[in-house]
């Protein structure tokens, strides 16, 4: 009876599960709603992955008015790969919370950071959706504001400095986004994506349009923490709770992504966005340098938080470096690398966590001696940590392969260099950190603590994304599938182009 | 006649900018924050857009401005000297406005009937609209019908944002009623105050339910309502007004309004029809229309209202406890 539904539910589901997370009151009710609910949407996103790849874009009518008078929801496979990945790491992050954040969160709030969670998964899975642009700036707008007030929840008085912080400019990228938007409707009169499309494509060059791109750019690089626009991001993600640094890092940023490919290769065109407005030098050279500005800071940082928030936007730097390659190839390389990292992030900042629940700490030297203390999760680290470096059977191996296939598949010698430079980088930030839970001694942060291994709550989760990481690293047939066939829907219009040329 | 007004308010409107930027006593800039969002208020008159008119003048002028008092009962009226270096925000502010002004180079001309705004969708709003939807207002048809999943997510960021105040502030506990706090020795301020104070409710309700014939609906009717709230809780004091209205039911009701829209839109599920079609709620799908759009409106207003009474109850509930101390 639902099946024609399935498209909106993972955004209606989260949308009611949260006011009635608030009805309900009680922490351990809201946690078991907002984990099924969770779960649920999990498992209709991945039906409707395995729907689009057989049938291709689903398109379901809001309130029943026919696009592009209505809204429509509408899916094709790069929206629903995230979508899973989104909606997976969000019920593993659910469950993993309820320990976390009991240390973390102080009680009486415990409600209002599941009401909050599910609202930014609300507005994730609204983003991931929606065919509707402005329609997509309101979602980005639940998902920020719910995002700022996880973040304000840690227990360390300057996640309130880092939520402001985050806050004001945050706030300034959702006005430019809307900015542009307004352009688009002042010159097409028209908000659907698709209809947009079409229209824009009648006007080439004009000045409001390019006007409208640029600020939908620079407000989605805030967003999606493209250097040198990433300054919010570390504080953040250090002094947020560690269940939400788990969550962010391995989707909101990713979710950025996903709306810069949609600007760019479903509205604007990518035949408007890299050849008339040359934007592909200009975002090739910043992922260049978030690559190595990035994964260097995090080589020096003693906070392991900050060195897995540093190395978030050094894999933000991949991710845009397989857009700006222009090729299908490269599209799907930072497809994939954003399901991927969200698998890796999501583990190794659930690892830390669990290091802060046992230690009290997250500083390198409270890794000291871990290796024996706390077996299980210094293994989960250390399996997550090698996808990050891209070891072979891993999946950070496969979407780094990828990159240096697209980058070789155009002669760019220099870039599938950089790539690799850039995980030697990765070897020496991860390497720091297991030397000192492996070969060290405990420190004086730890010395004499009884500390033991991580409870079974926060185990499972942790080392459900561990194997994720070998499983992808191994298998590779879905993910593949998926962001191939999401990668040849996006470049279609660029390669019918080439074609006629 | 109308471009001269519009040129007279657009500098009147940058005048206010300028002072906003330059005055550093706080209250007045809140003062002059207010005046700027009549002066858009008047704007968007004059374009006669109504509907966003009456919105900026109730949520811009009005509940703002509170809640900056309330902010401003907390931080201090004086403006800290910033420590920050001021080239690299100026030239990006400058950087911005020249994109801007570039923008405008190719934007469609200034009120032009060919517009591609007034030439694409909305033709379909304006004609068909009576038909389909059957209320006489164009603008509530659009907000709650055609792009009513749009207003689902307004009504979620509003949530949103009580649920973010609540984290970082808290409600205050339910009082005993006293009138100890608030302006207990004006007397004339309690009495106007007990005078207007149901007329501004029956106002709420009146814009509530007449949002389908002219302008207005939930939104402006919720913060009107939160209006009338607020300026009793000035007057008499918050443990007062916590009394009425108590911070528990609050938080639920923010719940509820949420609820209530999107459980509108799962009642169009089980009738099997699409999220939010309301044609399925009645035999005749414009009564269906109708239904849906007083359900959905009623969501809004309870939402809207309770979240921000709940974000003034923060605020106050803040200021009473620094009082205290």
């Amino acid at each position: 009876m639902f099946a024609q539904h399935l498209p909106v539910l993972p955004i209606i589901l989260p949308l009611m599960a949260a006011p009635l997370c608030i009805l309900l009151g009680r922490s351990h009710l809201a946690w078991l709603l907002a984990t099924l609910v969770s779960a649920l949407s999990f498992v209709i996103s991945v039906d409707v992955l395995l729907t689009t790849l057989e049938q291709g874009v689903l398109s379901y009518a809001i309130g029943g008015w026919q696009p592009p008078w209505g809204i429509e929801i509408r899916i094709d496979t790069a929206s629903a790969m995230i979508l899973s990945a989104v909606t997976g790491i969000s019920t593993l992050v659910l469950v993993y919370a309820k320990e976390s954040i009991a240390k973390e969160v102080d009680p009486s709030q415990h409600t209002l950071f599941y009401t909050a969670h599910l609202l930014c998964l609300t507005g994730l899975s609204g983003i991931l959706s929606t065919g509707d642009a402005f329609n997509l700036f309101v979602f980005l707008e639940i998902s920020s504001l719910a995002t700022y007030t996880l973040v304000s929840l840690g227990s360390d008085k300057r996640c309130l400095t880092a939520a402001f912080r985050y806050l004001v400019m945050g706030t300034i990228g959702a006005t430019f986004i809307l900015i542009g938007v307004g352009m688009l409707y002042m010159k097409t009169g028209t908000l659907n994506m698709i209809d947009l499309a079409d229209r824009i494509a009648e006007f080439n060059g004009n000045r409001t349009l390019k006007t409208g791109l640029a600020f939908i750019l620079v407000g989605v690089s805030i967003k999606l923490a493209l250097f040198p626009l990433h300054m919010w991001l570390p504080p953040a993600y250090t002094h947020a709770p560690s269940a939400v640094s788990a969550f962010l890092a391995s989707t909101a940023t990713k979710v950025a992504v996903y709306v810069m490919v949609r600007f760019i290769f479903t509205i604007y065109g990518a035949e408007f966005v890299f050849h008339t407005m040359s934007m592909d030098i200009l975002l090739l050279a910043l992922a260049i340098v978030a690559i190595f500005k990035c994964s260097f800071m995090a080589t020096v940082q003693s906070n392991v938080k900050t060195v897995l928030a540093y190395s978030s936007v050094a894999q933000i730097g991949y991710m845009i470096l397989g857009i700006s390659l222009v090729s299908s190839v490269g599209l799907m390389a930072g497809l994939l690398h954003i399901f991927n990292h969200a698998l890796m992030k999501g583990a190794l900042f659930m690892a830390v966590g669990a290091v802060l629940l046992r230690t009290g700490s997250v500083d390198i030297k409270a890794f000291q001696g871990l290796g024996k203390q706390m077996p299980l999760t210094m293994a989960a680290f250390t399996i997550a940590g090698l996808s990050i470096i891209g070891v072979p059977l891993t999946a950070g191996f496969v979407s780094k392969w990828y990159l240096v296939t697209a980058a070789l598949e155009q002669q760019q010698w220099v870039i599938a260099m950089l790539v690799l430079l850039g995980s030697l980088l990765a070897i020496i930030y991860i390497g720091r950190i297991l030397e000192a839970a492996y070969f060290k001694e405990p420190s004086e942060l730890t010395a004499g603590k009884d500390i033991k291994e991580a409870p079974m709550l926060m185990l499972v989760p942790m080392w459900v994304l561990v194997i994720a990481n070998i499983y992808f690293g191994i298998d590779t047939s879905l993910t593949l599938s998926a962001a191939d066939t999401a990668a040849q829907l996006l470049t279609q219009s660029m390669t019918e182009i080439e074609a006629a040329q | 006649m109308a471009e001269i007004i519009d040129l007279v308010l657009l500098g009147m409107l940058a005048i206010t900018a300028f002072n906003i930027i330059f005055i550093k006593d706080l209250f007045t800039v809140v003062m002059l924050f207010g005046i700027y969002s009549f002066l858009s208020a008047l704007i968007f008159v004059n374009l006669d857009a109504v509907d966003v008119a009456f919105t900026e003048a109730a949520v811009g002028a009005g509940i703002s401005t509170v809640l900056m008092l309330g902010t401003l009962a907390l931080t201090g009226r004086k403006e800290k000297a910033s420590s920050h270096k001021t080239i690299l925000p100026l030239l990006v502010v400058c950087v911005t406005g020249a994109a801007l002004i570039y923008g405008t180079l190719d934007m469609p001309l200034f009120g032009d009937p060919d517009n591609p705004a007034h030439q694409h969708v909305a033709p379909r709003y304006i004609e068909d609209s009576p038909q389909e939807i059957g209320i006489p207002n164009m603008v509530t048809s659009v907000l709650a019908s055609y792009r009513a999943f749009d207003t689902l997510g307004e009504t979620a960021v509003v949530f949103a944002a009580a649920i973010g105040v609540l984290s970082l502030l808290g409600l205050p506990k339910r009082d005993r009623a006293t009138i100890q706090s608030g302006l207990k020795s004006h007397l004339v301020l309690r009495v106007v105050a007990k005078m207007i104070i149901p007329l501004i409710v029956l106002f709420a309700l009146y814009v509530q339910f007449h949002g389908d014939y002219g302008p207005g609906g939930g939104f402006q009717a919720g913060v009107i309502a939160a209006a009338a709230l607020i300026l009793y809780a000035l007057v008499f004091g918050l443990p007062m007004a916590t009394h009425v209205v108590p911070p528990r039911v609050l938080k639920a009701l923010a719940a509820l309004g949420v609820l209530i829209y999107a459980g509108t839109g799962v009642v169009s599920l089980f009738l099997s029809a699409n999220f939010l079609d309301y044609s399925v709620l009645a035999e005749d799908p414009v009564a269906g229309q109708h239904i849906g759009i007083i359900a959905i409106e009623l969501g809004v207003g309870i939402t809207v209202f309770a979240a921000m009474l709940c974000i003034f109850y923060a605020f106050a509930g803040q200021t009473e406890r620094k009082n205290i101390q």
